[in-house]
């Protein structure tokens, strides 16, 4: 198998899963035969804060934290956060966006400016060979959940990945407590076929 | 033997557990919280939240001086508070293992502070190991307890924020059979007061075994393989411990590595061999100079702080700028994006809808109170736009610091804003101070009933202990009136009527007074109640329910409106709109 190393940074706001799906993203490096780490940060910034985490798929990571420059997919939870990193996207890699916006304090009093889809579009394609909105939260919500969106950008990320449906299927099943399986499986195939 | 994936924290919960650790004590503490929570789950095992990080040492000295492996846990601040205790340690020595979990968070990205702990291995002669990643925090814990008993002395365990919160694959016996010896049952204490009354005269007759053991730890140092040298390029030799070891891997791949695994006392000999091996020596370490400074007395011609920054946290990038702007490696790339930036707004943290805090510092703002604060997720009441904190330091700090304003002669009226968990922690001997020494300062307790920035762990006002047990919940007001608190009234931070009401009274009365503000946690009861809504009629877009800070209220062109996702639907905004725009639907 082609072991070329995948980097992947999933940016969100505090809140909205990225901890849950970078898990089910690094079990899947793991069950592929990779070499797998993966970093983020609890705590404060969870509590609504701008949050990222890093996960590596390689022969060999030592970093838990991938490199700016060198990311090879960048999945945005919310439209602000995926536009702070596309520097650390790879010249040509493909950014997945969920098209949600949660304005942060600053927007809510009339301080600042929440960009405009475009703006981030063209920001991001700057970089990306490929930009990638998906109504996440929105399929997620039609799903009775938005909670689940997340997974919903984990399905649609892993038409680019390898990995059968079933691997994906099984690694959501082992990693989500049990009583959310069904309907994380059910948003994920949503995602996958929005591919 | 299979492969699991498992946070530094979680390695180091299963290792204290193959290594036959039977008593933990921690108070949780961001990135180290885990640790315990993890160790907790095993069978067999003892473990509890501590009411503080000094009496969890004590906790772990006691097991160990009775025979039984111990491990505490907390983070680099809380090591501050249990220093007395470290130091006491070092000169008793242990019976059975005794190993610190401490993690240091480089970059502070949960702190009030930056402080590299590796100093309070040599302040208190104590070895530390630092594991690099999962598997090796896993094994680290073992090595560590079996150092600890070979040279009776505590050990200390570093971790780094990046290691304690970054996953990777860890050896797992899923038989979960401790590899250690059972240990005899029950355990004997054995009574030795020469070596456990710290008496100046037994202290004294200590000091010199504590010296001598260092010597004996710098030879251990020299043999062990938790030190090892990894053959490269032999024009550049690079001496990195723990995570800043595996950035440099990324950036020096071909280099020569003295990987450090057992960071103080340091192998002199090994250092000045592997530095004859190659024709520069580099040391990568976050934060202090700890070991550049110790290699360079050792006569070793060394590079470190001159290449690297003193403060915040490494990163693979920030690694090869430095290296590139020292010639080490070649300059990446530039291909940065020729257009103007586009400007993105920050996204702070900040307190979640429906949190009960929020009407508390609400009302402090609106009655322009000076306030002293605490650590917390309540801290973030300084932020704007409640702005209502206006000195914070560390656990405890703010009735002290209310205190000495008072005190000082300012006439403004104060409060001391603290945790339920806080309070437990180290509020109380600053409480009793203020009344002893006829202060008048208010303090409000923000009690939602768990300990939530470190994510929601129980305290001992809650009435439930780590592993689950019910137990006596220690009742705050009671405590205070049986310190001799007069004027004590408990308060919903939901009512924001009441508050106000209340803290007035407290503020015009000149005797020393307790508020408890009690709301449990929205995200530990994961109660969700629907929203409110606006009429868009009614709404004359004056902003004043933005001043809550709850960022489900947005400004639009015309009106206000509430995300319902978001919304707990507390009903602050609905009590401070001016113009009833904002109502529960009937």
């Amino acid at each position: 198998m082609d072991k070329k190393k995948k980097d992947f940074i999933l940016a969100g706001v505090g809140g909205q899963g990225t901890i849950l799906a970078s898990d089910i993203l690094m079990e899947v490096g793991l069950a592929l035969g990779y070499d797998v780490k993966k970093s983020e940060v609890h705590g404060m910034s969870q509590r609504g804060g701008a949050v990222e985490s890093h996960v590596r798929w390689g022969e060999r990571v030592f970093s838990p934290l991938a490199e700016k420059g060198r990311v090879d997919y960048l999945v945005g939870f919310e439209m602000l956060e995926a536009a702070r990193w596309p520097s650390y996207l790879l010249k040509g890699g493909t950014a997945v966006v969920n098209r949600y916006r949660i304005p942060p304090p600053a927007v809510n009093l009339g301080q600042a400016r929440y960009p405009e889809e475009r703006e981030i579009d063209s920001l991001l394609a700057g970089r990306a060979g490929r930009v990638w909105w998906v109504p996440a939260t929105e399929m997620a919500q039609e799903l009775g959940n938005a909670a689940v969106a997340g997974v919903v950008l984990l399905g649609a990320l892993s038409t680019l990945l390898e990995g059968e449906e079933a691997l994906w299927l099984d690694v959501i099943e082992r990693t989500v407590p049990a009583k959310f399986v069904a309907l994380n499986k059910q948003a994920f195939l949503a995602g996958r076929r929005a591919g | 033997m299979v492969k699991k994936l498992m946070s530094g924290n979680e390695a180091i919960a299963y290792g204290a557990y193959q290594a036959g650790v039977k008593v933990g004590a921690a108070y949780p503490g961001t990135p180290s919280t885990e640790v315990m929570e993890n160790f907790a789950t095993y069978p067999g095992v003892y473990a509890e939240w501590s009411p503080n990080e000094k009496v969890a040492l004590d906790v772990g000295v006691g097991a160990a001086y009775a025979g039984r492996r111990a491990m505490v846990a907390m983070k680099h601040v809380g090591l501050n508070v249990a220093a007395d205790s470290l130091f006491y340690a070092s000169y008793t020595g242990v019976n059975a293992g005794l190993v610190i979990i401490n993690a240091d968070d480089p970059g502070l990205h949960s702190s009030q502070g930056e402080q590299d702990n590796r100093n309070y291995a040599r302040f208190a002669r104590i070895p530390m190991v630092e594991p690099a990643d999962s598997e090796e925090a896993r094994q680290y814990v073992g090595v560590a307890l079996e150092i600890s008993e070979t040279f009776d002395t505590p050990v200390l365990l570093r971790t780094v924020t990046r290691l304690a919160h970054s996953k990777g694959a860890v050896e797992f016996d899923g038989e979960l059979q401790p590899v250690a010896p059972p240990a005899p049952d029950p355990p004997a204490y054995r009574r030795d007061p020469a070596k456990q009354v710290m008496l100046p005269a037994n202290a004294r007759r200590r000091r010199p075994v504590v010296e001598e053991r260092l010597q004996k730890l710098g030879e251990y140092a020299e043999q062990t393989t938790l030190n090892r040298i990894e053959p490269g390029d032999p024009e550049l030799g690079i001496i990195a411990a723990g995570a800043a070891y595996q950035y440099a891997r990324e950036v020096f791949p071909g280099a020569s590595f003295l990987k450090l695994g057992l960071v103080y006392p340091l192998p002199r000999r090994l250092i000045l061999d592997f530095a004859r091996r190659v024709k520069q020596v580099v040391v990568v370490e976050e934060l202090d100079p700890f070991l550049e400074e110790q290699i360079r007395l050792m006569g070793v011609t060394v590079r470190g702080k001159d290449i690297f920054p003193l403060y915040g946290e490494f990163s693979p990038h920030l690694l090869r700028q430095c290296a590139a702007a020292a010639g080490l490696v070649t300059p990446p790339p530039e291909e940065e994006d020729p257009r103007p930036p586009l400007v993105l707004p920050v996204r702070p943290p900040m307190l979640c809808p429906g949190c009960g805090h929020r009407g508390i510092f609400y009302v402090l703002k609106q009655l322009n109170v000076l306030v002293t604060g605490d650590i917390g997720c309540y801290t973030l009441g300084a932020a704007p736009p409640l702005g209502a904190m206006h000195t914070c330091g560390c656990m405890g700090a703010g009735i002290g610091v209310s205190h000495g304003i008072e005190k000082a002669g300012v006439q403004e009226p104060r409060v001391a804003v603290l945790g339920d968990s806080t309070f437990f922690h180290s509020g109380m001997p600053p409480l009793v101070n203020v009344l002893y020494n006829r202060g008048a300062t208010t303090t409000i307790v923000l009690d939602n009933r768990v300990t939530a920035m470190t994510g929601h762990q129980d305290d001992p006002g809650t009435g439930r202990t780590l592993q689950g047990g019910e137990t006596t919940e220690v009742d705050i007001a009671a405590l205070a009136r049986g310190m001799g608190y007069q004027r004590v009234d408990v308060v919903d931070p939901y009512e924001l009527d009441q508050v106000t009401q209340v803290v007035r009274e407290h503020l015009q009365s000149a005797e020393p007074s307790l508020i408890i503000a009690r709301r449990p946690c929205v995200l530990s009861r994961r109660e969700k109640h629907p929203a409110p809504v606006v009429d868009a009629d009614i709404c004359v877009n004056c902003g004043t329910c933005l001043e809550l800070g709850c960022s489900p209220l947005t400004q639009e062109e015309e009106h206000v409106s509430i995300n319902v996702l978001l919304c707990n639907g507390c009903g602050l905004c609905v009590q401070v709109c001016p113009t009833g725009a904002i109502a529960f639907n009937a």
